[in-house]
């Protein structure tokens, strides 16, 4: 079946276009060149005058793993705000903060969006996350499994191993969780909670191991780096929410000696101790630095107003800001020598300062990184707001004057704070499919995703031009997945099932001897039963695997 | 005849993952780490093999046509048991969704006293390899532990190695409610475990002077529920000493009213002694999949497995679900029965269109409408199931070619069945 998406303008700067008007070929659900004058059109799409895309890319959100399903089981009352019934062609659930799974695909695809990518895989509970995500429709997936507070890892660090053995028991816990990049989070701080530490700085110890969060930055940087691992080591730094924490992030990207290193939910590690509230903007600084060193990617990890659930590995850090639980529930965990989480609603508020300098904290980021090719569009979801609210953030970046509006009506002790009501820039279309689809693709090392020349698999979303852009972004005309027109008019209309991204680096074969005999002596379950096979992804014949080429190293 | 080594049970809810199965034909035998619980559950013959429909044999097609023509005029069906693997879940929640039934997990009246509490307020809890290397004390309540996981102790507090207990047979294991049934809790230098009882009834007396001592509120009493104050006191004393206690219940032993009141008393202490040291909780459950159906449902529906479908979208009613009441009531008009780890866990009543989807060797006082015995996850085919501390999934296997189909082949055929009636 050829289809023809005739006359739209297109934005893709995979390939250098940026609003152009040209035709889009799918044929066996991948983009197509131009055919013979023989070929017949099966199904032609009027364009003329829709903005085209490629699908959108988040490439840092919650939606698979224990500590959500934990949230979701918090938060009846928050569930029953937003009930989702079943149609002819979807599943029933719940929406709002934290969506049931199959509500999750359809409101992703219902915004454009044809993947996601869960950053937080403790090894551990990587099967579950696998699972959910295999619950999820319609979008491609994968996940960045975390490590920086096992014990297996610590142990190696305090024994002195060298890099190649790490890098051997990285590479195998990637393929053994199926992964596609390597996530540390508050490094050794989940762990030293164990211990009964409450905070732990960059070069601090943790009180067993002796061992400092800079240097198992430093190890895992080195490890995925070494391995080819297209996705830089993926960071949540230490101190998330601590103020001052902008000297912490400042020295970490310092620190790194221009190792490839992603910083997420930046907003929350950029805060500095200036004014009445001993409480101010970092971001100018972190954007400064960002911008300096090219070595350096971001994401956002905006924060909206209203209620949402924070949900996260960094167990340490949540325990220590349950007080700002609301509702006041919430729930820690420690995980199985591996890891931890926490799980805490919040409810953000524009007349409460802190929250209200939060937000601007984050737009300011946005508007102060010079290179759309290294900062990504999140909210941290759920954290930060949930993946729902991404068409107003657009708009919060796209449109000036409907920024400078809705920061009039912040905290106004908050509006001093802040240097955003000064900054002009308005993002561009063209800015805005980097960041949200071809910069994420690349990051993330999808070799034929995010882009719309021939070749790719034929993700792909048509908006109606519109001047406001919430209106224009929360709606798409139609989106494509893996050439199947899946929603049309911002409605799921049909659902498929979409892939699970991951890579396989290589690893000596001998890392399991120790592995195993760590397994048998310490943990609760057998390393032949821990690793996941390919066939509990595929075998219910709805998943698959997508294993991306490794980056060749010099 | 084979032997597959490093066999997961799903029976018994710890986990465990070491045992040794002897495969001959379809005869099981576990010849290594077997116990109480998981030995008989492996070991059990096949008996049924072939649905039926009123008692007669018919075609796995025939039996799920008949399921859906039961299934399709019904006002509120019932989904009970709910006692399989995830995909069984899975498919299960499928066909509650386009049926417009009730979904409600068998045990989940017992889970609720946990469920309730973490709705209300939440806990700090902790996994067994957390317990199995850092556990200095533990503290049970209300619970025979032993009766109810039997190799707990052997794996998680007696084993010879750990990361961060220098000897493992120095650990404290304190009872406070109900005593153990045997020695398993006894040290392996020979220290039998501090054993305070009360009766059921006035345990939620003891934990919350408990909970009182550890944040130092005077008391006027010199004994609660038969128990010395003063031995409280000593309680609370090593809870603040330890480095990393432990506390656990299990949440279908604390047989009494608004139990979830002392599940959350307990978890508020834990909380409470997190200021200075740590502590955490360890719910245990797990048993049978009633940790996955609770998981899978959670992300499929967003709450718990006791949640309806009969308006279009779930809703949960952690009592209003409940479907032993929808059946007393007459609101039920038709039970769909799954459990497939236990031929003893038979359907609770006869009265309306029944249709059992069960392990094979299901004792009928009637015989169902529809009986679709099926394979058992983690012996007829492969799958996933829940561990108690909810993190962990562990992965079944296949240990025999039975022939049985799963849970999720039966519940899909009848899912297709009725869509196939009403498009």
């Amino acid at each position: 079946m050829m289809i023809k998406l005739t006359g739209g303008t297109v934005y893709d700067p995979a390939a250098g276009i940026d609003g152009k008007k040209q035709d889009i070929y799918i044929q066996d659900g991948r983009i197509v060149k131009k055919p013979a004058k023989d070929v017949p059109i099966d199904k032609e799409y009027d364009l003329k005058g829709k903005v085209v895309m490629s699908g959108a890319i988040d490439m840092h959100t919650h939606i698979g793993g224990g500590k959500g399903n934990i949230a979701r089981t918090l938060l009846p009352e928050d569930h029953r705000q937003d009930p989702v019934a079943r149609t002819e062609c979807t599943r029933s659930g719940c929406g709002h903060a934290m969506p049931s799974t199959f509500v999750t695909g359809y409101r992703y695809a219902e915004m454009g969006y044809t993947a996601g990518f869960e950053p937080a895989v403790l090894p551990v509970n990587a099967r579950q996350a696998h699972m959910e995500m295999g619950d999820i429709p319609i979008l491609d997936k994968g996940g960045y499994v975390m490590l920086g507070s096992d014990d297996y890892l610590l142990r190696m660090l305090t024994a002195k191993k060298d890099q190649k053995a790490v890098n051997d028991y990285v590479a195998w816990t990637i393929n053994a969780a199926k992964a596609i990049g390597v996530k540390v989070v508050n490094p050794g701080g989940i762990n030293a909670f164990k211990f009964n530490q409450r905070k732990l700085d960059l070069d601090e110890q943790n009180s067993h191991y002796g061992v400092t969060p800079r240097q198992i930055l430093q190890t895992l940087a080195t490890a995925v780096k070494e391995l080819g691992v297209s996705h830089p080591l993926h960071v949540h730094g230490c101190n998330l929410g601590v103020p001052g924490n902008m000297e912490t992030t400042l020295n970490t990207i310092e620190g790194i000696g221009g190792l490839p290193l992603h910083l997420t939910h930046i907003q929350f590690h950029s805060y500095g101790t200036e004014g009445d509230f001993k409480f101010s903007s970092g971001a100018a600084q972190i954007a400064e630095a960002v911008n300096k060193h090219k070595n350096i990617t971001i994401d956002v990890g905006q924060i909206l107003f209203g209620q949402t659930v924070t949900a996260s590995g960094d167990n340490m850090r949540q325990h220590a800001n349950h007080k700002h639980a609301s509702p006041n529930k919430w729930v820690t965990m420690d995980i199985e020598c591996d890891a931890g989480c926490g799980v805490v609603p919040f409810k953000y508020r524009d007349q409460n300062f802190v929250n209200a300098l939060q937000w601007a904290i984050g737009l300011e980021t946005f508007l102060l990184v010079d290179d759309p090719w290294r900062i990504f569009l999140t909210t941290d979801h759920p954290n930060g707001a949930p993946f729902t609210s991404y068409p107003h953030l657009i708009r919060l970046l796209m449109d000036k004057s409907f920024r400078n509006d809705m920061l009039a009506t912040i905290h106004p002790e908050a509006q001093k704070m802040t240097t955003l009501g000064s900054i002009d820039r308005e993002y561009t279309l063209n800015e805005i499919a980097i960041m949200t689809r071809a910069g994420a693709a690349k990051l993330i090392g999808l070799h034929d995703r995010g882009g719309l020349s021939p070749g790719n698999w034929a993700d792909i979303t048509v908006y109606t031009e519109n001047a406001d852009r919430e209106k224009m972004f929360e709606k798409p005309d139609y989106v494509f997945k893996d050439g199947d027109l899946v929603v049309r008019d911002g409605k799921v209309i049909a659902t498929k099932w979409g892939t699970t991204h991951v890579v396989k680096p290589d690893f000596d074969p001998s890392v399991e001897k120790g592995l195993k005999d760590y397994f048998d002596r310490y943990l609760t379950m057998k390393l032949g039963n821990f690793k996941i096979s390919d066939d509990e992804i595929t075998e219910d014949g709805r998943g698959s695997i997508t294993a991306h080429p490794l980056k060749r190293l010099a | 005849m084979t032997e597959i080594t490093e066999v997961p049970s799903p029976f018994c809810g710890i986990g465990t993952d070491d045992l040794s199965v002897q495969v001959d034909g379809l005869a099981l035998k576990v010849t290594a780490n077997g116990c109480a619980v998981n030995t008989p559950a492996f070991e059990q013959a096949i008996t049924d093999t072939r649905p039926r429909v009123d008692g007669k044999e018919v075609s796995l097609d025939v039996a799920a046509k008949k399921a859906a023509v039961l299934l399709k005029d019904t006002k509120l069906p019932v989904i009970g048991g709910c006692a399989t693997d995830v995909n069984g879940m899975r498919a299960l929640l499928a066909l509650a969704d386009r049926s417009g039934a009730v979904v409600d997990n068998m045990n989940f009246s017992a889970a609720r006293n946990n469920l309730l509490a973490l709705q209300d307020s939440g806990w700090m809890n902790t996994t067994l390899a957390e317990v199995k290397n850092r556990c200095d004390l533990l503290l049970v309540v209300g619970t025979d532990l032993e009766a109810f996981a039997p190799r707990f102790f052997e794996r998680y507090i007696w084993n010879p190695d750990a990361m961060f207990v220098d000897d493992t047979a120095n650990r404290q294991v304190i009872y406070l409610g109900k005593a153990p049934s045997g020695t398993a809790s006894t040290s392996p230098n020979g220290r039998a475990a501090k054993v305070l009882t009360c009766n059921d009834a006035e345990l939620p007396e003891v934990i919350a002077v408990l909970r009182a001592l550890v944040k130092g509120r005077p008391l006027q009493a010199d004994s609660v529920g038969g128990i010395a104050v003063a031995e409280l006191q000593m309680i609370a004393d090593q809870l603040k000493a330890a480095r990393y206690s432990v506390v656990t219940w299990a949440a279908g032993a604390l047989g009494f009213r608004q139990a979830e009141l002392t599940v959350q008393t307990l978890s508020e202490m834990i909380k409470e002694l997190n200021t200075t040291t740590r502590c955490s909780g360890l719910p245990l459950g797990g048993r049978e999949g009633d940790q996955t159906a609770n998981q899978v449902c959670g992300w499929t529906t967003g709450y718990p497995a006791r949640t309806r479908f009969s308006r279009g979208y779930p809703e949960y009613d952690p009592y209003l679900n409940d479907a032993n009441a929808l059946i007393d009531s007459g609101e039920a008009d038709a039970l769909v029965w799954v459990h497939a780890f236990n031929a003893k866990a038979v359907p609770p009543i006869d009265h309306m269109p029944t249709i059992v989807i069960g392990r094979s060797g299901m004792a009928f006082a009637k015989e169902p409408d529809v009986f679709i015995p099926v394979g058992t996850p983690g012996i007829d085919h492969a799958g996933h199931a829940y561990r108690m501390d909810n993190v962990v999934a562990i992965r079944l296997k296949k240990l025999r070619d039975s022939g049985l189909p799963s849970t999720a082949d039966a519940l899909n055929a009848i899912e297709n069945a009725l869509r196939e009636m009403t498009v």
